[in-house]
């Protein structure tokens, strides 16, 4: 599938054809049809927002609302919402610097995988080199391959990296970030290359008889070309190394350099006793990739479609 | 390596540019120099981190614990051996069999119905939205949803609202060390009691009770009077047989009597003759009941407890176990934890499935499905013949999107399973995890535990293969 086959989830549905006119009865039946299906949908809409609600309204209650009565209770007595589970949470270090850290793994996890995919897409579409569709086919094949299957030798790596070079990556950011760009680049690759594939290659004929090198008809032509893919790749990527747990679990969980994640569940076995750390906190990792999926959310359909094989 | 169909087009050949002197004619040098500086960082990454560490995993699976020795597939058939790997690949099991199915479903029934309301964007945003929450965070807000207690969480909350409906919880619920002060009563097993004498019409009887806390006396409780006789009826009172210097079994100044009791006049052969409820004051009467003798019974119904919540995140079993060994039971039992993930993971999952299915609804040829209208199709077969086949390509795009996802799931169960249902909703990839980083870190289990889940996704890279190649 490329991304130019599917048109963007958000344009608006083609106008329903007109139909001959049909009978009295017919007519209402199905305005009565639309009005319960638009009900039906408010339901199911409604339902979809409960629980982000629920959470949201319990990181505002105190622990011992949350055992004496439910977090809708809330609604009705606004009085007893308080902001201290916030205020005590953010005045405690941990979090400022899980944050930090989450920010620094997230941010050149995304950039690079940004860069280094648009560089192995230009050269498996406009490069013509032996082998070049054994590669892309191989590339398919990582897609899926799990990141469980490279956790035991990785780890092992850093530590043999750090003991021959004196090179600490594992229980570092650094450490991370190259996991995380590793397994981003096959479906980053996948995608920039289904992209750039549909770039005319008379354009970079024109150019390269006007004597421009590779570098410069990458930096020049492709890469502005592309901005609309890699826009969606960056904010798939973003969410995905934001998210995840499980890398910063294995490779960077119990010292100072745990992102924000493994700072929430290194709490996990207090769950009931503390239910205002969790609510807050988990509201607080939400809070940027919300923000970051309302403000891109075309660009985010557009990946999801274009990669709807990761 | 020979060389395949081209999948990219061909290329323009090169028109050297002789007449402006044009660009230095590229060697086959320096092409090979542009494929190493633009693949190189990529390949190096990708070899690096991700090829040969997948194959050092599946040597790594060969050798022990600590790596020194070689034992070749012991390690696998340690994995088959180990109740709680087959659990946790049982588990798996599950989730591949019904997740795929129900998003794949619920994602096409969203993005048939978002195609005829005004506002779907608006719908598919919020659907949608759960995408961008981790599972970690996803997990917490579900173990909110999934709270035992009514009070607390909302889910059983709903259900407790359906199920005190139908059946109402008694008044003196709370009154939970209720007990008779009357000689002439008895506890039944039922949970209700019933007076040992027996009383035929005109006869009175005095029903006292304690360990009710004052509290727990419905509010308007006025004092208990002794019965009085009424012709034609049975009467009495029930109250709460306790104040400071009083008597047991004595209606004493100032013990309140018991209102909206639900009491049962039992015949003879124990069945309810006539049933009523005591006022204010605590006391009752049965009209004209027929000649005979008869016992006086306080329902059970009273101290009904409300609906007290399902353990949603419980290892109760939906499928029958009685009869089974240990490891019989361990295997062949579906935890209720189970289908309450598979739901949060719903939660997640349906509105990417909605999406990709509405973008391939939006694409469809409209004037095939126009043809098939005006040919008198009605809706439903329109879809079932027309829309469905032609959008199964998606469709299957959705599904093994969603079995890769469902084979590598981790976080959420991590989140949402409390301790006390861990092992019996376990999955491969936590299991992984938990053998080699977690406790014992025995990595060659581990390494063989990571091997199965990759032979798992083989068969869907071959398929992607053979889809991208067309």
């Amino acid at each position: 599938m490329t991304s130019t086959a599917l048109p963007s989830a958000s344009a608006p549905a083609p106008a329903a054809v007109e139909t001959p006119r049909a009978p009295r009865g017919a007519r209402l039946r199905r305005v009565l049809n639309r009005t319960t299906l638009n009900v039906v949908l408010v339901a199911i809409g409604l339902l979809w927002l409960l629980p982000t609600v629920g959470l949201l309204v319990t990181s505002f209650r105190t622990n011992t609302d949350y055992f004496s009565s439910g977090w809708w209770q809330g609604l009705t007595h606004p009085a007893a919402l308080t902001i201290q589970a916030y205020k005590d949470i953010i005045h405690s270090s941990g979090l400022v610097n899980a944050l930090v850290t989450t920010v620094l793994i997230t941010v050149p996890a995304t950039l690079l995988v940004v860069l280094i995919a648009s560089l192995a897409a230009y050269s498996l579409v406009f490069l013509r080199w032996r082998g070049r569709d054994w590669v892309f086919i191989l590339l398919v094949a990582l897609m899926v391959v799990p990141l469980q299957m490279a956790l035991i030798p990785v780890a092992t790596m850093y530590k043999w990296i750090h003991d021959t070079l004196g090179l600490q990556l594992f229980g570092t950011v650094a450490g991370v970030v190259i996991y995380h760009v590793a397994f981003g680049l096959p479906f980053a690759i996948f995608l920039m290359r289904n992209f750039y594939a549909g770039i005319p290659k008379d354009l970079l004929e024109a150019a390269r008889i006007d004597g421009a090198g590779e570098w410069m008809m990458f930096r020049r032509i492709v890469l502005p070309l592309g901005k609309p893919a890699l826009a969606s790749l960056a904010i798939f990527q973003f969410l995905w190394v934001w998210n995840d747990l499980l890398v910063s679990l294995v490779f960077n969980s119990g010292n100072p350099n745990q992102p924000f994640t493994v700072f929430i569940f290194s709490q996990i076995r207090q769950f009931g006793a503390n239910i205002e750390f969790f609510s807050t906190a988990s509201f607080i990792s939400m809070v940027i990739p919300l923000a970051v999926f309302f403000a891109f959310q075309r660009s985010f359909v557009r990946g999801v479609l274009a990669g709807a094989v990761k | 390596m020979a060389t395949l169909p081209s999948i990219v087009e061909p290329r323009v050949r090169r028109v050297p540019d002789v007449a402006t002197g044009g660009p230095p004619r590229r060697g086959r040098g320096r092409n090979l120099l542009a494929v190493g500086l633009f693949m190189g960082p990529a390949a190096i990454l990708l070899g690096a981190i991700v090829v040969y560490p997948a194959l050092a995993t599946i040597a790594r699976s060969l050798y022990d614990r600590s790596g020194g020795t070689f034992v070749g597939t012991d390690n696998y058939r340690t994995l088959f051996g180990s109740t709680e790997i087959l659990v946790a690949i049982r588990n798996n099991a599950i989730w591949v069999i019904v997740f795929p199915v129900l998003v794949t479903f619920i994602g096409l029934v969203f993005a048939v119905l978002t195609e005829r309301i005004l506002w779907s964007t608006a719908f598919k945003t919020i659907v949608f939205m759960p995408m961008a929450i981790s599972l970690f965070a996803t997990g917490v807000i579900w173990r909110i949803v999934y709270e035992t207690d009514p009070h607390r969480g909302v889910i059983n909350s709903a259900v407790g609202t359906v199920v005190d409906t139908f059946h109402a919880p008694g008044s003196y619920a709370s009154a939970t060390n209720i007990k008779p002060s009357t000689a002439t009563l008895t506890a039944r097993p039922d949970g209700g009691m019933a007076s040992t004498a027996t009383l035929s019409r005109g006869d009175t009887a005095q029903l006292g009770l304690t360990g009710i806390l004052p509290e727990f006396v419905p509010t308007g409780a006025r004092d208990a009077q002794p019965p009085a006789t009424a012709s034609g009826a049975i009467t009495g009172v029930v109250w709460r047989d306790f104040s400071v210097g009083g008597t047991p079994g004595v209606i004493d100044g100032g013990e309140k009597g018991l209102p909206g009791m639900h009491l049962d006049l039992l015949s003879a052969d124990g069945s309810t003759a006539a049933t009523t409820t005591t006022d204010l004051s605590g006391a009752f009467r049965f009209d004209n009941p027929p000649a005979g003798s008869y016992r006086v019974a306080v329902d059970a119904a009273n101290f009904r407890a409300p609906f007290g919540g399902v353990n949603w995140l419980g290892v109760q079993s939906l499928t029958p176990t009685s009869g089974l060994g240990t490891t019989a039971r361990a295997l062949l039992s579906i935890p209720l934890a189970d289908i309450s993930a598979i739901v949060a993971m719903l939660w997640v999952w349906c509105g990417f499935a909605m999406v990709v299915i509405g973008a391939g609804l939006a694409a469809l040829n409209r004037e095939v499905l126009e043809a098939a209208k005006v040919d008198g199709a009605t809706e439903w077969q329109t879809f079932r013949h027309v829309t469905f086949p032609l959008l199964r390509p998606v469709l299957i795009v959705v599904f093994i999107t969603m079995i890769i996802n469902v084979l590598k799931i981790f976080d959420i169960i991590l989140a949402l399973v409390p301790d006390s249902s861990h092992q019996e909703a376990n999955v491969i990839a936590l299991k992984m995890w938990e053998l080699g980083f977690t406790g014992g870190q025995n990595l060659g289990l581990s390494s063989a535990l990571a091997v199965f889940l990759f032979v798992l996704v083989i068969p869907v890279i071959f398929l992607n293969i053979r889809r991208i190649r067309g």
